[in-house]
Protein backbone atom coordinates (compact mmCIF):
# COMPACT_ATOMS: atom_id res chain seq x y z
CA UNK A 1 0.00 0.00 0.00
CA UNK A 2 3.10 2.15 1.01
CA UNK A 3 4.27 4.39 -1.82
CA UNK A 4 7.01 6.87 -2.11
CA UNK A 5 7.82 9.10 -4.68
CA UNK A 6 10.65 11.42 -5.00
CA UNK A 7 11.75 13.97 -7.01
CA UNK A 8 15.27 15.88 -7.11
CA UNK A 9 15.80 19.48 -9.05
CA UNK A 10 18.99 21.23 -9.58
CA UNK A 11 18.78 24.61 -6.90
CA UNK A 12 19.76 27.84 -8.09
CA UNK A 13 21.94 27.87 -5.12
CA UNK A 14 23.82 24.97 -6.25
CA UNK A 15 23.19 21.50 -4.92
CA UNK A 16 19.53 19.88 -4.77
CA UNK A 17 16.33 20.59 -3.75
CA UNK A 18 15.19 16.87 -2.32
CA UNK A 19 11.35 16.17 -3.05
CA UNK A 20 9.82 13.47 -1.12
CA UNK A 21 5.65 12.84 -1.34
CA UNK A 22 4.79 9.51 1.14
CA UNK A 23 1.38 8.28 0.36
CA UNK A 24 0.15 7.59 4.05
CA UNK A 25 -3.11 8.33 6.15
CA UNK A 26 -1.40 10.26 9.17
CA UNK A 27 -4.21 9.93 11.39
CA UNK A 28 -3.96 12.07 14.68
CA UNK A 29 -5.69 9.50 16.83
CA UNK A 30 -8.52 12.21 17.73
CA UNK A 31 -10.81 11.54 14.79
CA UNK A 32 -13.81 9.22 14.86
CA UNK A 33 -15.39 6.97 12.70
CA UNK A 34 -18.77 8.31 11.63
CA UNK A 35 -20.42 5.44 11.78
CA UNK A 36 -19.09 3.35 14.53
CA UNK A 37 -18.25 6.52 16.49
CA UNK A 38 -15.47 4.64 17.47
CA UNK A 39 -11.60 6.29 17.55
CA UNK A 40 -9.43 6.03 14.71
CA UNK A 41 -6.21 5.21 16.14
CA UNK A 42 -3.42 7.56 15.74
CA UNK A 43 -0.80 5.89 12.77
CA UNK A 44 1.76 8.56 11.25
CA UNK A 45 5.12 8.71 10.64
CA UNK A 46 7.43 9.10 12.88
CA UNK A 47 10.99 9.69 11.00
CA UNK A 48 12.20 9.96 7.32
CA UNK A 49 15.70 9.53 6.66
CA UNK A 50 17.69 11.15 4.18
CA UNK A 51 21.07 9.47 2.83
CA UNK A 52 23.35 10.40 0.59
CA UNK A 53 25.57 7.87 -1.08
CA UNK A 54 24.18 5.70 1.93
CA UNK A 55 25.53 8.30 4.92
CA UNK A 56 23.05 10.02 6.38
CA UNK A 57 23.04 13.53 5.98
CA UNK A 58 19.39 14.59 7.79
CA UNK A 59 16.23 12.98 9.58
CA UNK A 60 12.67 14.51 9.21
CA UNK A 61 10.72 13.73 12.69
CA UNK A 62 7.32 13.92 12.01
CA UNK A 63 4.02 14.06 14.62
CA UNK A 64 0.51 14.50 13.99
CA UNK A 65 0.59 17.83 13.18
CA UNK A 66 1.95 16.92 9.08
CA UNK A 67 -0.93 16.32 6.62
CA UNK A 68 -2.15 13.56 5.13
CA UNK A 69 0.31 12.24 2.44
CA UNK A 70 3.47 14.32 3.71
CA UNK A 71 5.49 16.36 1.07
CA UNK A 72 8.70 16.91 2.81
CA UNK A 73 11.65 19.10 1.03
CA UNK A 74 15.44 19.78 2.11
CA UNK A 75 18.22 21.29 0.22
CA UNK A 76 21.24 19.48 0.02
CA UNK A 77 24.41 21.52 -0.78
CA UNK A 78 27.02 19.34 -1.40
CA UNK A 79 25.17 16.87 -3.99
CA UNK A 80 26.21 16.26 -7.21
CA UNK A 81 25.71 14.50 -10.28
CA UNK A 82 25.85 10.89 -10.07
CA UNK A 83 24.88 10.91 -6.35
CA UNK A 84 22.58 8.31 -4.47
CA UNK A 85 19.92 9.64 -2.47
CA UNK A 86 17.64 7.62 -0.20
CA UNK A 87 15.13 8.61 1.91
CA UNK A 88 13.75 5.79 4.00
CA UNK A 89 10.71 6.40 6.74
CA UNK A 90 8.99 4.55 9.48
CA UNK A 91 5.93 5.42 10.96
CA UNK A 92 4.41 4.19 14.47
CA UNK A 93 2.84 1.30 13.49
CA UNK A 94 6.09 -0.21 12.31
CA UNK A 95 5.45 0.42 8.56
CA UNK A 96 7.96 1.55 6.42
CA UNK A 97 9.53 2.37 2.53
CA UNK A 98 11.83 3.87 0.99
CA UNK A 99 12.58 5.15 -2.12
CA UNK A 100 15.95 5.49 -4.14
CA UNK A 101 17.37 7.95 -6.67
CA UNK A 102 20.04 8.76 -8.72
CA UNK A 103 21.34 12.22 -9.08
CA UNK A 104 20.85 13.67 -12.82
CA UNK B 1 22.71 18.28 24.37
CA UNK B 2 23.75 14.75 25.57
CA UNK B 3 21.33 13.70 22.54
CA UNK B 4 22.85 15.81 19.70
CA UNK B 5 26.26 14.18 20.70
CA UNK B 6 23.96 10.39 20.96
CA UNK B 7 23.03 11.35 17.47
CA UNK B 8 26.44 12.36 16.10
CA UNK B 9 27.29 8.93 17.27
CA UNK B 10 24.37 7.13 15.69
CA UNK B 11 25.49 8.46 11.73
CA UNK B 12 27.05 5.04 11.34
CA UNK B 13 23.81 3.09 13.05
CA UNK B 14 21.43 5.18 10.66
CA UNK B 15 23.27 3.69 7.88
CA UNK B 16 21.71 0.46 8.99
CA UNK B 17 18.60 2.63 9.15
CA UNK B 18 18.85 2.64 5.59
CA UNK B 19 19.31 -1.08 4.62
CA UNK B 20 16.22 -1.41 7.53
CA UNK B 21 14.31 0.46 4.85
CA UNK B 22 14.98 -2.10 2.01
CA UNK B 23 13.37 -4.48 4.86
CA UNK B 24 16.37 -6.38 5.65
CA UNK B 25 16.12 -5.46 9.48
CA UNK B 26 13.97 -4.35 11.95
CA UNK B 27 12.92 -0.79 11.50
CA UNK B 28 11.16 0.24 14.25
CA UNK B 29 13.83 -0.66 16.86
CA UNK B 30 16.52 0.48 14.65
CA UNK B 31 14.90 4.16 14.60
CA UNK B 32 12.52 4.39 17.17
CA UNK B 33 14.89 5.56 19.22
CA UNK B 34 15.38 8.81 17.91
CA UNK B 35 12.04 10.04 17.69
CA UNK B 36 12.28 12.87 20.20
CA UNK B 37 9.09 11.76 21.71
CA UNK B 38 9.17 14.54 24.45
CA UNK B 39 9.13 17.13 22.13
CA UNK B 40 5.42 16.35 20.41
CA UNK B 41 2.35 16.04 22.45
CA UNK B 42 0.27 18.51 23.77
CA UNK B 43 3.32 20.60 25.57
CA UNK B 44 3.57 23.89 25.74
CA UNK B 45 5.95 25.30 23.17
CA UNK B 46 8.98 25.81 25.70
CA UNK B 47 8.66 22.52 26.87
CA UNK B 48 8.99 21.35 23.51
CA UNK B 49 12.00 23.25 22.72
CA UNK B 50 14.01 22.10 25.97
CA UNK B 51 12.95 18.08 24.83
CA UNK B 52 13.86 19.12 20.97
CA UNK B 53 16.54 21.88 21.18
CA UNK B 54 18.20 21.53 24.77
CA UNK B 55 17.54 24.97 25.53
CA UNK B 56 14.85 27.42 25.12
CA UNK B 57 17.27 30.38 25.17
CA UNK B 58 15.92 32.28 21.87
CA UNK B 59 16.73 34.51 19.96
CA UNK B 60 14.94 36.66 17.15
CA UNK B 61 16.52 36.45 13.73
CA UNK B 62 16.43 37.89 9.82
CA UNK B 63 18.17 35.03 9.03
CA UNK B 64 15.60 32.66 9.58
CA UNK B 65 12.50 32.98 6.68
CA UNK B 66 9.42 31.18 6.85
CA UNK B 67 7.68 31.33 3.50
CA UNK B 68 3.97 30.58 4.24
CA UNK B 69 0.49 31.93 2.77
CA UNK B 70 -0.71 34.67 4.96
CA UNK B 71 -4.49 32.63 4.79
CA UNK B 72 -4.65 28.98 4.60
CA UNK B 73 -8.02 28.15 3.08
CA UNK B 74 -7.78 24.58 3.89
CA UNK B 75 -6.14 23.89 7.78
CA UNK B 76 -5.56 20.29 6.80
CA UNK B 77 -2.74 21.49 4.44
CA UNK B 78 -0.81 24.24 5.11
CA UNK B 79 2.42 24.81 3.03
CA UNK B 80 5.38 26.14 4.84
CA UNK B 81 8.70 26.35 3.62
CA UNK B 82 11.83 27.15 6.43
CA UNK B 83 14.91 28.74 4.92
CA UNK B 84 17.89 30.17 6.59
CA UNK B 85 21.46 31.53 5.11
CA UNK B 86 22.94 30.50 8.95
CA UNK B 87 25.86 27.90 8.51
CA UNK B 88 26.29 24.95 10.69
CA UNK B 89 22.62 24.00 10.78
CA UNK B 90 22.29 21.69 13.71
CA UNK B 91 18.53 21.18 13.97
CA UNK B 92 14.94 22.98 12.73
CA UNK B 93 11.89 22.99 14.42
CA UNK B 94 8.05 24.08 13.58
CA UNK B 95 5.67 24.82 16.62
CA UNK B 96 2.37 26.17 15.44
CA UNK B 97 1.21 27.65 18.93
CA UNK B 98 -2.35 27.33 19.34
CA UNK B 99 -2.45 23.25 17.88
CA UNK B 100 -3.31 20.95 20.46
CA UNK B 101 0.24 19.55 19.81
CA UNK B 102 1.97 22.17 19.38
CA UNK B 103 5.65 21.10 18.37
CA UNK B 104 4.71 19.92 14.75
CA UNK B 105 7.62 18.83 12.91
CA UNK B 106 11.77 19.68 12.79
CA UNK B 107 14.62 18.15 10.70
CA UNK B 108 18.05 16.60 12.43
CA UNK B 109 20.93 17.87 10.62
CA UNK B 110 23.75 15.56 10.34
CA UNK B 111 26.13 16.96 7.84
CA UNK B 112 26.69 16.65 4.11
CA UNK B 113 25.20 20.08 3.65
CA UNK B 114 21.77 19.93 4.59
CA UNK B 115 19.68 22.04 6.56
CA UNK B 116 19.45 25.14 4.65
CA UNK B 117 15.74 24.79 3.63
CA UNK B 118 13.25 22.68 5.38
CA UNK B 119 9.52 22.49 3.61
CA UNK B 120 6.42 20.30 4.78
CA UNK B 121 2.71 20.82 4.77
CA UNK B 122 1.25 20.94 8.41
CA UNK B 123 -1.90 20.84 10.04
CA UNK B 124 -3.76 23.76 11.36
CA UNK B 125 -6.42 24.01 13.95
CA UNK B 126 -7.09 27.37 14.13
CA UNK B 127 -5.51 30.57 13.22
CA UNK B 128 -2.46 30.79 14.98
CA UNK B 129 1.59 32.14 15.00
CA UNK B 130 3.40 29.80 13.75
CA UNK B 131 7.24 29.98 14.78
CA UNK B 132 9.83 28.81 13.32
CA UNK B 133 13.24 27.87 14.72
CA UNK B 134 16.98 27.12 13.41
CA UNK B 135 19.94 26.09 16.04
CA UNK B 136 23.07 26.71 14.30
CA UNK B 137 26.57 26.87 15.99
CA UNK B 138 24.46 26.55 19.42
CA UNK B 139 22.20 29.18 19.10
CA UNK B 140 18.73 28.72 18.87
CA UNK B 141 17.38 31.75 16.34
CA UNK B 142 13.47 32.13 15.38
CA UNK B 143 11.38 33.74 13.17
CA UNK B 144 7.58 33.62 13.28
CA UNK B 145 4.23 34.21 11.06
CA UNK B 146 0.33 34.16 12.03
CA UNK B 147 -1.19 32.16 9.34
CA UNK B 148 -5.12 32.68 9.06
CA UNK B 149 -7.17 29.53 8.84
CA UNK B 150 -10.58 29.87 7.38
CA UNK B 151 -11.73 26.14 7.80
CA UNK B 152 -10.09 23.94 10.08
CA UNK B 153 -7.98 20.85 9.58
CA UNK B 154 -7.12 19.19 13.05
CA UNK B 155 -10.59 17.27 11.93
CA UNK B 156 -9.31 16.06 9.29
Amino acid sequence: MASTKMKIKKSAEGGHDVMVLAKHPMETGLRKDKKTGEKIPAHFIKTMEFALNGTAVAQADLGTGVSTNPLISIHLANSKSGDTVTVSWVDNMGESDSAEKTVS
Amino acid sequence: MKRRIFLKGSVAASTLAVAAGAGLLSPTRVLAAAWPESAFGPRPEAEALEAFFGSSDVVESDEVSLKAPLQAENGAVVPIKVMTSLADVESIGVIVVKNPAPFTTGLEVMGGGAGAMYSARIKMGQTSPVNCYVKAGGKIYMTSQEIKVTVGGCGG
